[in-house]
This record gives C-alpha cells, sequence and structure tokens, in this order.
C-alpha cells in the first residue's frame, strides 16, 4: 500500500466515529483511568447498552491528563459535539447513557465540556476551563482522543506524515530542522537534541543504534507512561525519523517493568507499523531499513543513565562509566549511539510534520517549545499537563492545578524529582525554563512536579529523597556510596530532634563532595534536595535541631497526639480504630492515649468524629490530660 | 532440566545480551529464581552461575525465594509519601504481619514496597497483582485484601 492508500484507508475508519448514526463512547482506560475504576465503568456501559438496546461504539483512549476527575467518559452523540464527563461511577454511568442516548438529556451537573465545533447549552467548551486554557497540546496531541491500539486512528490525525517528509530529505536536513525548533532533551539534562544527533550522524560506523528511554524512574512522575499508553505511534515514529537522519538501523525502547499496559500497546502498535512499512526493511520504499526492539527495565533507578542504561541492555549489572567517551561515540556495544527521551521523540515528529520554525513559536528564546508535567500532592487538580516553557510556576500551580487542596497554605514545588529541589512561595514567578530553574537550585527533570502545602516537613521530604537515592545508589563511586549514607544519617538524626547546630554545615559540606565527586547524575544532583531545603527553609531545620519541633507535625519522633477531655464524649470509636491497643477507656469515659505504646499513625485523630474533634496532634508542646479514664463531664 | 526452562530456552536462541530477558521470563514462569534456574540460565549463556546472580541480585525485580498467591505492592514514590503512602504501608504491614520483601506464612501474600506506578495523580496507590488501587485509606485496606 503506498501511504496515500493508507492514509484514505485510516481516515475513512476515523470518520466513522464522529459522523455515522450510531454514537460512539470514549473511555479513559489508561492505568490512571483503571486506577480510579474506568474497567468496572465500562462493563457499566457494555451492560446499559444491552439493556436499552443501543447500538453504540465503545472505545477504550488514553488519558487526556485530567486525572483528578477519573473516571472519565467521552461521549460523540450524531449531530452533537463530543461530551465529557468525569468523576463517574457505575452507577451514574448507566443513568447519564438513559438521559443522554435515550432522552436526549445532556446532563450538564455531569459534563466537564465539550470539544469541537458547536455548543451545548449549559456546558462549557473543554478547552476554555482553567485546567486546559493555559496549555499548548503538541506532545499530548492524541492523549484521550484516538485510539491508542489502532494505527489507523494515529494516521487519520496527521500521524507519520512527518516521516514521509523525512524521508524525502538529507539526513542534514532533518537535523537541521530540529536545529530550528530549539528542541532540548526532554529526559532532564536538556541537551539540544539536534547536536547530539550530529555527532552521532558524523561517525563512521556501519552500525549505530537508537534507543528511547522509556525507564522514567523519578518517582512522582508518569509523563512517558501516559504518552506511551495514550499515544505510543507518535513516539515510534520519531525514532524511525531518528535513526534515518542518523543512520541507525537498530533501535531500542527499554522501559520499566512497572508500566505493563505501556509495554502492552507497544507491543500491539510495533506490529502494526510493520504491516504498513513503517518499519522494518526498505520503510516506504525508501530503501532505509530500521528495525526497533523492546526491552523491559527490571526495576534499578539509576538504569535511567544513559550508560547504565546501555550497559543493561547488554545483559550486565545496570552501572554507568564515566563519560567520554560518549554513547555518541561508544554507545552500546560499543558502536556510536543516539539515546533520547519518550518525549523528546514524540517531539521530534511533530517537528518535521509543521516544521521547526512553527515548534519555536512556543517557550522561550533558550526553552524552545511545551513541556509535559506530572502535576500531583497537594493540589485541587492532579494531573497531566503540557504548557509552553517560560509559564510562571505560580500560573502552573494556582490556574491549571487551581490552587492547594481545601484552600491550605502553598509551602514549596518539587520539580526535577531525586535530581531537583524544593522551591519556596517566593519564586513562584518564576518562569518554568532549564536557565531559570538550575539557577534556583533545582533542575526541569523529566517533568515531575510536586506540590507541597504547610502539612508538609521540608526535611522529611529532604530524607525521604535521600533515602531514595541511597538505596538507588549502584554503588561503584565511593562520593555517592558512601556520602548519600552519611548524609542521611545526619538527616535522620535531624528529624528524631537528635540534631546538633553544626549538623546543617556539615550536610552542606558533604553535599559538596558528593555534588562534585560522583561519576554519574545521580551522585551529582542527589544532593540537590537538601540542599534547596536548606537554602530555602533554613529555619524549619534549626527549629527541629534547637526547639526538637516540627512546625509542619510530620517527623514521627517529635510529635505527640492526645484526647482533649473537655472534648471527648467516650464515643470509644478512637479505642476501637487504634492499631496498638494505646488508647484506654471505655462508654461516657475520656479516653487517654499511652504515650509509650503510641505509634503516631494518626488513625484516632481520623476517626474522630467531627463533631467532637477531640485529638489534636502537637509538636514541642505537653497538654494536660487525665491518667485514667474517667467520667465524661455531666454525665 | 526441568521441562519449563527448556521451553523457555528455546526462544532465546542466539539473542545478544539475552540474559535479563531469560531471567525475566523464568521468573515469570516458576515465579522465582530458585538455585537450579540460575544454574541452568549460566549454562545455557555459558557465563559463571556468580555473574548470573551478580547481575540478578542487582535488579529490584529478581525475587530469589518462592512468592506467595498474589503480589501486593504499596508505592512509596513521592506523590505517594506525601499523600500518606507509609501509612498504608504500615497498615498493610500490620494486617499482614511481614515486612516488604517477605510472605505471609499460607503463602497468599507477598509485601513489596515500590517507588512509583504512574498513577500518582490518584495517590496514595496500592496494586494487589494487576489490580491498581488509587485515592486509598488506611481504612480500606482490610476491605481491599479481604477480596483476594
Ligand atoms: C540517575 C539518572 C536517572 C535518569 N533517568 C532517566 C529517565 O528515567 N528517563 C530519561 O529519559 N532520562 C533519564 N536520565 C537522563 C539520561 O541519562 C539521558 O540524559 C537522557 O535519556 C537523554 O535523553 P534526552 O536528551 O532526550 O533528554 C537519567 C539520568 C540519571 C543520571
Ligand atoms: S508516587 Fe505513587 S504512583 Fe507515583
Amino acid at each position: 500500500m503506498t501511504f496515500e492508500e493508507i492514509e484514505k484507508k485510516a481516515l475513512l475508519e476515523w470518520r466513522v466515529l464522529e459522523q455515522v448514526e450510531k454514537p460512539c463512547l470514549l473511555v479513559g482506560a489508561a492505568t490512571c483511568g483503571r486506577s480510579a475504576g474506568a474497567l468496572a465503568v465500562i462493563d457499566a456501559i457494555n451492560k446499559t447498552l444491552k439493556e436499552f438496546n443501543i447500538e453504540a461504539k465503545v472505545i477504550q483512549v488514553g488519558c487526556i491528563g485530567l486525572c483528578y476527575a477519573e473516571p472519565m467518559v467521552d461521549i460523540i452523540k450524531p449531530g452533537r459535539p463530543r461530551i465529557s464527563y468525569g468523576n463517574l461511577t457505575p452507577e451514574i454511568v448507566s443513568q447519564l447513557i438513559e438521559d443522554y442516548l435515550i432522552k436526549d438529556n445532556t446532563r450538564p451537573d455531569l459534563a466537564l465540556g465539550y470539544i469541537g465545533d458547536g455548543r451545548v447549552d449549559g456546558i462549557p467548551a473543554l478547552f476554555d476551563l482553567p485546567v486546559l486554557k493555559p496549555q499548548v497540546r503538541i506532545v499530548l496531541r492524541n492523549c484521550g482522543f484516538i485510539d491508542p491500539e489502532n494505527i489507523n486512528h494515529y494516521v487519520a490525525n496527521d500521524g507519520y506524515k512527518g516521516l514521509v517528509r523525512a524521508l524525502k530529505m538529507e539526513p542534514e536536513a532533518i537535523i537541521q530542522e530540529i536545529k530550528k525548533s530549539g528542541l532540548r532533551g526532554r529526559g532532564g539534562a536538556g541537551f539540544p537534541t539536534w547536536l547530539k544527533w550530529d555527532i552521532c550522524r558524523r561517525e563512521l560506523s556501519p552500525e549505530k543504534y537508537i534507543i528511547c528511554n522509556a525507564d522514567e524512574g523519578d518517582p512522582g512522575a508518569f509523563m512517558n507512561r501516559s504518552l506511551l499508553e495514550g499515544d505510543p505511534h507518535s513516539v515510534l515514529e520519531g525514532m524511525v525519523i531518528g535513526a534515518y537522519a542518523i543512520g541507525a538501523n537498530q533501535g531500542y525502547i527499554y522501559c520499566r517493568a512497572e508500566y505493563p499496559l505501556a509495554l502492552e500497546r507497544l507491543n500491539i502498535a510495533l506490529p502494526q507499523m510493520e504491516e504498513y512499512g513503517f518499519v522494518g526493511d526498505n520503510i516506504l520504499g525508501s530503501g532505509f531499513n530500521f528495525h526497533i526492539k523492546i526491552k523491559e527495565g527490571a526495576g534499578a533507578f539509576v538504569c535511567g543513565e544513559e550508560t547504565a542504561l546501555m550497559a543493561s541492555i547488554e545483559g550486565k549489572r545496570g552501572m554507568p562509566r564515566a563519560r567520554p567517551p560518549f554513547p555518541a561515540q561508544s554507545g552500546l556495544w560499543g558502536k556510536p549511539t543516539n539515546i533520547n527521551n519518550v518525549e523528546t521523540w514524540a517531539n521530534v515528529a511533530v517537528i518535521l510534520e509543521k516544521g521547526g520554525e512553527w515548534y519555536a513559536q512556543y517557550g522561550t528564546e533558550t526553552s524552545k517549545g511545551s513541556k509535559t508535567f506530572a502535576l500531583v500532592g497537594k493540589v485541587e487538580r492532579t494531573g497531566l499537563i503540557e504548557v509552553p516553557l517560560g509559564i510562571k510556576l505560580g500560573e502552573v500551580i494556582y490556574e491549571v492545578a487551581g490552587g492547594i487542596l481545601k484552600g491550605k497554605q502553598f509551602k514549596a514545588v518539587q520539580t526535577g524529582g531525586p535530581s531537583g529541589g524544593c522551591l519556596p512561595v517566593n519564586l513562584l514567578d518564576l518562569p518554568v525554563d532549564y536557565e531559570s530553574l538550575t539557577d534556583a537550585g533545582s533542575i526541569m527533570g523529566s517533568g515531575g512536579m510536586i506540590v507541597m502545602d504547610e502539612d508538609t516537613c521540608v526535611v522529611d521530604i529532604a530524607e525521604y529523597f535521600l533515602s531514595f537515592t541511597q538505596a538507588e545508589s549502584c554503588g561503584k563511586c565511593v562520593p555517592c556510596r558512601v556520602g548519600t549514607k552519611q548524609m542521611l544519617n545526619i538527616l535522620e538524626r535531624i528529624s528524631k530532634g537528635e540534631g546538633k547546630l553544626e549538623d546543617i554545615e556539615q550536610l552542606e559540606r558533604l553535599a559538596n563532595t558528593v555534588k562534585s565527586g560522583s561519576l554519574c547524575g545521580l551522585g551529582q544532583t542527589a544532593p540537590n534536595p537538601v540542599l534547596t531545603t536548606i537554602r530555602y527553609f533554613r529555619s524549619e531545620y534549626e527549629e527541629h535541631i534547637n526547639k526538637k519541633r516540627c512546625p509542619a507535625l510530620v517527623c514521627r519522633k517529635l510529635i505527640s497526639f492526645y484526647i482533649l477531655p473537655d472534648k471527648c464524649a467516650g464515643c470509644m470509636i478512637c479505642l476501637r480504630n487504634c492499631p496498638v491497643e494505646a488508647i484506654r477507656g471505655g462508654k461516657r469515659l475520656i479516653h487517654v492515649i499511652d504515650q509509650d505504646k503510641c505509634i503516631e499513625c494518626g488513625t484516632c485523630l481520623d476517626v474522630c468524629p467531627k463533631r467532637f474533634s477531640a485529638v489534636v496532634k502537637v509538636s514541642g508542646v505537653k497538654i494536660e490530660v487525665p491518667r485514667e479514664p474517667i467520667l465524661v463531664k455531666g454525665s | 532440566m526441568p521441562h519449563e526452562l527448556a521451553e523457555i530456552f528455546k526462544s532465546y536462541q542466539a539473542e545478544k545480551g539475552a540474559v535479563i530477558p531469560l531471567l525475566q521470563k523464568v521468573q515469570e514462569n516458576l515465579g522465582y529464581l530458585s538455585k537450579e534456574a540460575i544454574s541452568e540460565i549460566a549454562k545455557f549463556s555459558g557465563i559463571s552461575e556468580s555473574e548470573v546472580f551478580g547481575v540478578a541480585s542487582f535488579y529490584a525485580q529478581f525475587r530469589f525465594t518462592p512468592r506467595g498467591e498474589h503480589s501486593l505492592k504499596v508505592c512509596l514514590g513521592t506523590a505517594c509519601h506525601v499523600r500518606g503512602g507509609s501509612n498504608i504501608l504500615e497498615t498493610v504491614e500490620r494486617e499482614l504481619g511481614v515486612q516488604p520483601g517477605g510472605t505471609t506464612s499460607d503463602y497468599k501474600f507477598s509485601l513489596e514496597r515500590v517507588a512509583c506506578f504512574g498513577c500518582c495523580a490518584l495517590a496514595p496507590v496500592m496494586v494487589v497483582d494487576k489490580d491498581v488501587h488509587g485515592r486509598m485509606t488506611t481504612t480500606k485496606v482490610k476491605d481491599i485484601l479481604g477480596k483476594y
């Protein structure tokens, strides 16, 4: 089949969705949707359709990024724009089908918004919502809209046009196009993509390799997972273009094993590509051969580092090695190798389709284009977003994410995962670009953005990240292996209230040694969470050390729970729920927590009925309570 | 050599750097990497047993003891940590009476801690076999365990 024929066939199949008499239901069934209950929603849909004898198509799509509203279903009814519904349950979706598909009531109360041309009374346009308005959709253009298991959907939405164009160009011209776009690596370091390609292209070698880094080890980030689950072909198309430009005939996707659905979608996508001649021998009649293999990671954070990743593909322990030589000169099996992140590859396909200049209109002078972020933590609207680079941190947190959960105070935002830092409130005006974030002591990273509120303790966060990097250190170099352990010991001491004032300086000294002496990026950046929290929240460290107090009431060794005698009604709920039987009391008796037995889990605080609110959490103060349970006053 | 191993080896003939996929396949089929399996893999790949074990022990995925019927993983990634993942883990530990890495004495559950499933927007998250449970609370733990 020629590409024109493929395109025609794909368009025919795609248009059927929107134009034919039958309604179509699209369910967001990526991993996030599934964990919110999307599969139960699909069962309910099928049951209800059968019950009312409605003929309709039900399709599973990826995630549009509004994870806070999962499970989500879009309904296309002939003659109406597509409408997105959120926060569904099996019961609600059954009712919705009955109301909308039979009684033609659009249920504006359940709708998030409509998509496309036309208007629906009482329902806003989806892309006018505050969460979507500041966003641009380049990488995520298809996520949540197309069936990721159907290559025709991708082709019908301008897919593989970039490849067709690239195959008619000289490799140098492709690299020039990428240069014009200003695209920089989305895996963390932000290295100019064109330059990396150019170095690898110039290497004279009959064998070269291309790798897609889908290890996504940053705990708290899921941009790459969503993209691979929602639109695998966009990544694969980018890889074929890159391989052609560089002159590589073999490619690998290294995907972490914790992402079974992403792996499944890739395994479905590859044979479809082969069938259409987008990968394999003599791609689209160009004479160019390129094959892709999928490698499953085995659970090691350091394997996201490029040299460690290659060692892992070679079947060895995934330990990094010193650079130079750089992978572009000597990479996988000693051959020139080009490695890029999932998101970088997905950008390549669009850039080739629409041109480098088009891409460069987004972003800032030095950070062009858009970036996806996994926006999580204590915000109203968690999810996956894509914003133009240069957008202000505050705009992301307050406009897109809708501010802090339950109206609490913002404390810090963490970017760059274990390699990044915590930025405080006075940096909310900071533009999100590579240089600004680095100057502030953090990094862009791969796109994790974790928002913390007043109830988060920065010492705890620093300890958390360091315990992660310390455990994931491969142990090859001393500064990283021993340095992170020593830093962790000090942090543990501080969070237990056993810190000394000189500990802060000692941490800073160690941090600088680990940064400058480590072999790979893991160690070189591991101290960042500690350094930024000291830089921006030093007084909190001092309070832990001097006053033995955790102001955010998080560090367990520094907090206590008490039951207020004048509020306790003797209902026994806390007593029954305490996992370690540390509460004494009885019916109509004032309950008492045995502080020696208490493990500070907070269950009593969670279960105490709102109308009593008798349990308090404190740090650095003691509250007078009876020694033994006594009768509740007035009983 | 057990029949299962021979079957798995067949499909890996002559693939460069295939030790890790081989270990994965064997673990997927047998549940864990027994001493015998490691020694057979070494013979098959033409490297020493200690090299095979060296590779396997580097990666968090590989197990060297039999696993329980269900695998239970609690996420302690950053998003889950910030939203109380460690409380979920502690509750599970108490309910099952095992620590991460351990298996209940009736071989029903094996417990593990994991750094991120990529469902961070629904934190805290717990995964039993292939079912992802998002927006977890300590009170939901017992109900969920009861379903298996
Ligand atoms: C400890 C460590 C972990 C890393 N993890 C990842 C990862 O999960 N995904 C990724 O794309 N890059 C990761 N990187 C960066 C890679 O080494 C490499 O720079 C990147 O894949 C290059 O692609 P890019 O130019 O498209 O960004 C990691 C680096 C270090 C030091
Ligand atoms: S941090 Fe728990 S799923 Fe990502």
